[in-house]
């Protein structure tokens, strides 16, 4: 279970988050959305513990992200950068095995894990030979997912994880997602500017706009029961789109 | 970690240095009767005491001989009391065998009697400009004052007892525009060509004959005695009488005739110093070096000054790159400082270092290591910069702490830039290190120097061919180390 409570957090003395508050049930896929500069890259971070907040708390499981060691706290939320963030000197294996051989893992622990991770994205064993440069959208989304589920964290995080694909792919890896996050059971946030992939991909979605959360619940209830005009506002822009699933 | 592959690479093609034990060290002056001189020196002790004798000639002029002097790197050196009086106690009223030796004793040099000849400077000019313009005198110049072009060497222009009392005594009044500043042995090639009509030449030159020059008298007695003497420190002729009195047995032994002589075998019949030096002293040459040999011993000490510096520029200057990106002052800093060396003149940061490392390898190293510093430091930092500032923060978001940023991010992301800049510093040094030989480091620059000092195209080819093909192997050895090290990511597709 992740859990945000009364996140603070200012640049130069302008508030970018106020008073945040979320909680994601353990195995839930929630999306977190907004527009650009509604906050939610900077709630990303904060999430992540790259930056520090002024007030509040992040926890996992009722621990405190203050409690543990930037190392401790990266093994327990998985991290999907936009575009699947692979190093572009690191083969697929490489990339994915990674953090586990900084944390000293046996190569057959590795290698096990690998598999067991391999099977549930449903990549071809080819592909981890691979450096990033040679790997599609998909392909390099899954070596993401991979890396980020290698430590086995309670939590996923996938900053826009359709972010600049195509939509012909996107449509078909949003299904293949969908059916990876069943299969991997964990807390999962996402955070996109996109309706329609919060709509498809997740259980329950928070509307985050000036770094307030505007509203939180299924996407039924933000139709029919809006908390503000912005959140109907919000909604209606985005399906007046000639098709939720393109790009905006 | 690639990067050590590289180091270890480099460690691995430098030989081991020679360990310096306590032989008596000659040095000389970077000129043919600099040379000469050393070598019968070297004999002379060799052939009197046995004692083994390392030989640096061909260092540079007086400045760099009196550090290396003062620092211990040589022991004994021939001079001029002119020059000393001049260049050393800085008072060339001094003119006196005695005076000279008595303010030498207070820097605690010691000079022997004059070895016989006395090696003045003089003006020259080509016999038949001489009778075009009916020259016989110095004060004959008058006459040509604002048409002669010429061509008088750094020292003789910078002395006082050189060009501006010259011209002082004289009255002359040359036209600026015609009066060039080089290199002394460069001076005679240029009065070969008719680039120039007039040049400084020594009294015992032996191009004055190769050359037809007429050599204009000193009407008004301007020019010093220049005594050519023995100038040794005085805890050598303390520790080492005999070796001092080995070569105070050639005071008085060398006139003119047969200094003038020994140089013209050296610059017209190009026989080795050895030979001209053996035959001199009646001794048995040393056993002449096979020119593979010769190449050889000079390929391992360039690569060695290549390689140290390398090593040493590669160990400071990536740290100077990283620390550079991290704090922005001290960075810019760093920058700056990398890029001023550069800006010094080679010559002038040789002298700088040598009260500090002597002379031999060490100042030489320093220098190529300083030199080489600026593209290791410039392309870590511009390597460094360009790395997308997400995979950073990806790195960090994954819990890797700063070192494990660095070395599993940072510097392999930025790996191309970073061994590019070892090339670039590799290929500079390449040439940079030939400038070692003016402190009796070796390498290929010795040929160089010493074919500087007697003119003498095929000797300085035979240094300057191998340093150019080392550079082409280095450029080679290079793209072999890029597949290797880059990582395949990151490498240019073609």
């Amino acid at each position: 279970m992740l859990k945000l409570q009364h996140i603070q957090k200012a640049f130069n003395g302008k508030a970018v988050l106020t008073d945040v508050n979320l909680t994601v049930p353990k195995g839930a896929t929630h999306a977190l959305i907004g527009s650009s500069g509604s906050g939610k890259t900077t709630l990303l971070r904060v999430t992540l513990g790259l930056i520090p907040f002024e007030k509040g708390y992040v926890k996992i499981d009722d621990q405190a992200l203050l409690s543990f060691t930037p190392t401790e706290w990266a093994d327990r939320i998985g991290y999907v950068p936009q575009d699947g963030g692979l190093f572009p000197h690191l083969t697929g294996r490489d990339n994915v095995s990674l953090i586990a051989k900084l944390r000293g893992w046996k190569p057959a622990r590795i290698g096990q894990r690998m598999q067991e991770l391999r099977r549930l994205v449903d990549l071809d064993p080819v592909i981890l030979e691979r450096f990033p440069h040679e790997l599609s959208g998909g392909q390099k989304q899954r070596l993401a997912i991979m890396r980020a589920a290698m430590m086995d964290p309670p939590v996923m995080l996938l900053d826009e994880p359709m972010g600049a694909l195509d939509p012909l792919i996107r449509r078909s890896l949003q299904q293949e997602l969908k059916a990876i996050f069943q299969r991997l059971g964990k807390t999962v946030v996402l955070v996109t500017h996109d309706l329609g992939e919060a709509v498809y991909l997740a259980e329950t979605i928070t509307l985050l706009h000036d770094g307030r959360v505007v509203q939180t619940g299924t996407y039924q209830e933000l139709l029919q029961q809006p908390a503000s005009p912005f959140v109907s506002q919000f909604i209606h822009a985005q399906r007046t789109l000639p098709d939720a699933g393109d790009p905006a | 970690m690639k990067l050590f592959a590289i180091l270890a690479f480099i460690a691995a093609m430098t030989p081991l240095a020679a360990a310096r034990g306590a032989d008596v060290v000659v040095g000389s002056k970077i000129f043919t009767e600099g040379y000469i001189l050393g070598e019968i020196a070297a004999q002379q002790i060799e052939s009197e005491s046995h004692v083994p004798v390392r030989r640096k000639l061909g260092m540079g002029s007086t400045g760099i001989l009196f550090e290396s002097l003062k620092s211990g790197a040589i022991d004994v050196y021939a001079d001029y009391t002119g020059t000393l009086a001049e260049a050393i106690i800085k008072n060339p009223d001094l003119t006196s065998q005695s005076d000279i030796e008595g303010a030498l004793a207070k820097m605690d040099l010691i000079i022997s009697k004059p070895l016989g000849f006395n090696n003045t400077y003089a003006l020259a000019v080509k016999e038949s400009y001489a009778r075009q313009h009916d020259l016989h005198t110095i004060s004959d110049l008058a006459r040509i004052q604002s048409q002669v072009r010429a061509a008088f060497s750094y020292e003789f222009m910078d002395r006082r007892d050189g060009y501006r009392g010259m011209v002082g005594r004289y009255k002359l009044i040359f036209d600026p525009r015609n009066v060039n500043r080089m290199e002394h042995s460069l001076t005679y090639r240029a009065i070969g060509d008719n680039a120039v009509d007039l040049i400084e030449v020594y009294s015992t030159d032996a191009k004055i004959r190769q050359l037809g020059l007429r050599v204009l008298e000193d009407d008004l007695n301007y020019f010093p005695v220049y005594q050519a003497v023995w100038v040794a420190r005085k805890s050598f002729v303390v520790e080492r009488p005999d070796e001092w009195l080995a070569l105070r047995k050639l005071e008085g032994r060398i006139n003119e005739q047969a200094m003038l002589d020994m140089n013209a075998q050296a610059d017209i019949q190009k026989m080795s110093f050895e030979r001209i030096a053996a035959h001199f002293l009646g001794v048995d040459a040393s056993q002449a070096e096979g020119w593979q040999n010769r190449i050889l011993r000079r390929t391992g000490e360039h690569l060695w000054l290549v390689g140290v510096s390398l090593l040493f520029s590669i160990l400071i200057g990536i740290p100077l790159g990283v620390i550079a990106v991290r704090y922005h002052a001290t960075g810019q800093g760093i920058l700056l400082l990398s890029a001023l060396v550069q800006t010094i003149p080679s010559l002038a940061l040789l002298c700088f270092l040598i009260p500090l490392f002597g002379v031999g390898t060490r100042p030489a190293l320093a220098a190529l290591c300083l030199y080489s510093l600026l593209p290791v430091v410039l392309n870590t930092y511009t390597g460094i910069r360009a790395i997308d500032a997400r995979h950073l923060e990806n790195a960090r978001a994954f819990g890797m702490n700063s070192r494990q940023v660095l070395f599993r991010v940072v510097l392999p992301l930025a790996s191309p830039m970073l061994l590019a800049g070892i090339k670039t510093a590799t290929i500079v040094s390449i040439g940079t290190a030939t400038l070692a030989a003016l402190v009796g480091a070796g390498g290929y620059g010795a040929p160089i120097v010493s074919g500087l000092a007697l003119n003498d195209v095929p000797t300085i080819l035979s240094g300057a061919i191998p340093a150019a093909v080392m550079a082409l192997v280095a450029h080679a050895a290079f793209e072999l180390l890029g597949v290797t090290l880059i990582p395949a990511g990151l490498r240019r597709r073609s």
